[in-house]
């Protein structure tokens, strides 16, 4: 149980913060991209099997972006009626999920490389645009999104060629919640089986 | 007479786009008929990506890049109609160069010296010229064994094929290899691609929907035509308002 003097601290702290995070800065979003790919860059070059880079993306995927958001509006209006208990599995699942997914996409950039171009203020978020330089084809345009709505600047959805990872992955959950009936917890066992 | 009749084709086609109710992302009222052609098109490609050790595409990086360069070079005459049809004669002027620089000091197009200049290639087809003329995209379609497309895109598909410039500047012979300097391109290119295509197609729970989903969304990026939804799970929790 909290005490008195804790809960004046908390509640203090509360009025204070949100303040202090609403300063979405242009240039924290391009550095925290730029980290990201430089990162991403250093996992692409080691050469590692698949696996394994499949498990440094997922490091970085739960580092650099805001998982329980892009998980709850992946699975939409479901998530309303959900247990706090069942978002807790399907968040965790959907971790493993998107990494695995988007993990060995990243892989086909080996020998290539990600560029961070510029970021500017877009809506509600920071957009920040990189390049990626592949081999031997034409090079691709990707689009961070970042925001601090989580209370730390990170990234909550990205575009690859103007395809926009949330609502196609929004669109892929929600086929998958009707091949399991629309229960949730069949398809928390599905995802987490990846 | 071909241009007769791709023009004829091309007011034909526009008329018959069918329209998408407003605001509309997804227009798709064949879609019973585009899914039993992706049925199709899915087993036509059952072996791509399917084969668990195989890494990276199966014609070798140099070879694949050569037949695309070429494959490139040959449509590049299409391209640049293309350009100038859309009022954009930078395009078109940057593209002559190419096609010039490609031909004569790349060995008809299989290097593309022309890009190490810094002179990339400004990509059309008449899909495009369709779309900045203002024609609407229409239904969304899936074809045999070309996949993807729309109304719009589809008519641009054959108009291109009437209208390709290429015949004027070369032989019957020439024009042979040329179209099987192309097709063999496009395999070069699929074959690329192969992997990410196939795992879309074969891990996803409805496979087709995300193929119209991906393809229409490109497509519009390329098009420049602004997104016509976007994400903001902070404002909409469950994308659902």
């Amino acid at each position: 149980m909290l005490n008195r003097r804790q809960v004046i601290i908390a509640a203090a702290s509360a009025s204070i913060l949100p303040q202090a995070a609403a300063a979405l800065s242009v240039s924290e979003s391009q550095s925290i991209v730029a980290a990201l790919v430089t990162e991403v860059n250093a996992v692409i070059a080691s050469g590692k099997s698949e696996a394994a880079m499949i498990s440094d993306f997922a490091v970085l995927f739960d580092r650099y972006s805001d998982v329980p958001t892009i998980a709850r509006y992946c699975l939409g209006a479901d998530a309303r009626s959900a247990s706090p208990a069942q978002m807790q599995a399907y968040t965790a699942a959907f971790r493993g999920y998107i990494a695995s997914k988007y993990g060995r996409r990243f892989r086909e950039f080996v020998g290539g490389e990600i560029i961070v171009e510029g970021a500017a203020p877009v809506k509600s978020w920071i957009e920040v645009e990189t390049t990626v330089q592949l081999r031997g084809r034409s090079p691709l345009r990707m689009d961070f999104h970042v925001s601090d709505r989580s209370g730390s600047h990170k990234f909550f959805n990205f575009i690859i060629e103007g395809v926009n990872m949330l609502l196609t992955e929004r669109a892929e959950i929600g086929a998958l919640l009707d091949r399991q009936g629309r229960n949730l917890d069949a398809l928390t066992a599905e995802i987490g089986a990846v | 007479m071909k241009i007769a009749f791709a023009l004829c084709l091309t007011l034909a086609s526009v008329a018959a786009c069918s329209t998408a109710p407003d605001g509309a992302t997804v227009h798709d009222p064949y879609e019973t008929r585009n899914r039993s052609v992706h049925e199709f098109n899915k087993r036509l490609t059952g072996g791509l990506g399917s084969d668990e050790d195989r890494s990276g595409p199966r014609i070798p990086q140099d070879i694949s890049a050569r037949l695309i360069d070429f494959a490139d070079n040959v449509a590049m005459p299409g391209v640049i109609l293309n350009n100038t049809l859309q009022g954009d004669f930078v395009g078109a002027t940057s593209n002559t160069m190419r096609f010039l620089i490609n031909t004569v000091f790349g060995a008809f197009g299989v290097f593309d010296p022309a890009d190490i200049m810094g002179l990339e290639e400004i990509d059309a087809d008449f899909g495009q010229t369709l779309s900045v003329w203002g024609a609407p995209e229409g239904a969304y379609l899936e074809l045999p064994l070309l996949g993807p497309s729309t109304e719009r895109d589809f008519a641009g598909d054959i108009v291109d094929v009437l209208i390709d410039p290429l015949g004027l500047f070369v032989t019957d012979d020439q024009l042979v290899v040329a179209s099987v300097g192309s097709i063999a391109g496009r395999i070069a290119k699929i074959d690329q691609v192969g992997d990410t295509i196939g795992d879309v197609l074969n891990e996803s729970a409805d496979s087709y929907a995300q193929a119209r989903l991906i393809y229409l969304q490109n497509r519009r990026y390329e098009l420049g035509i602004e997104a016509a939804e976007v994400a903001d799970p902070y404002a909409d929790l469950y994308g659902d308002q």
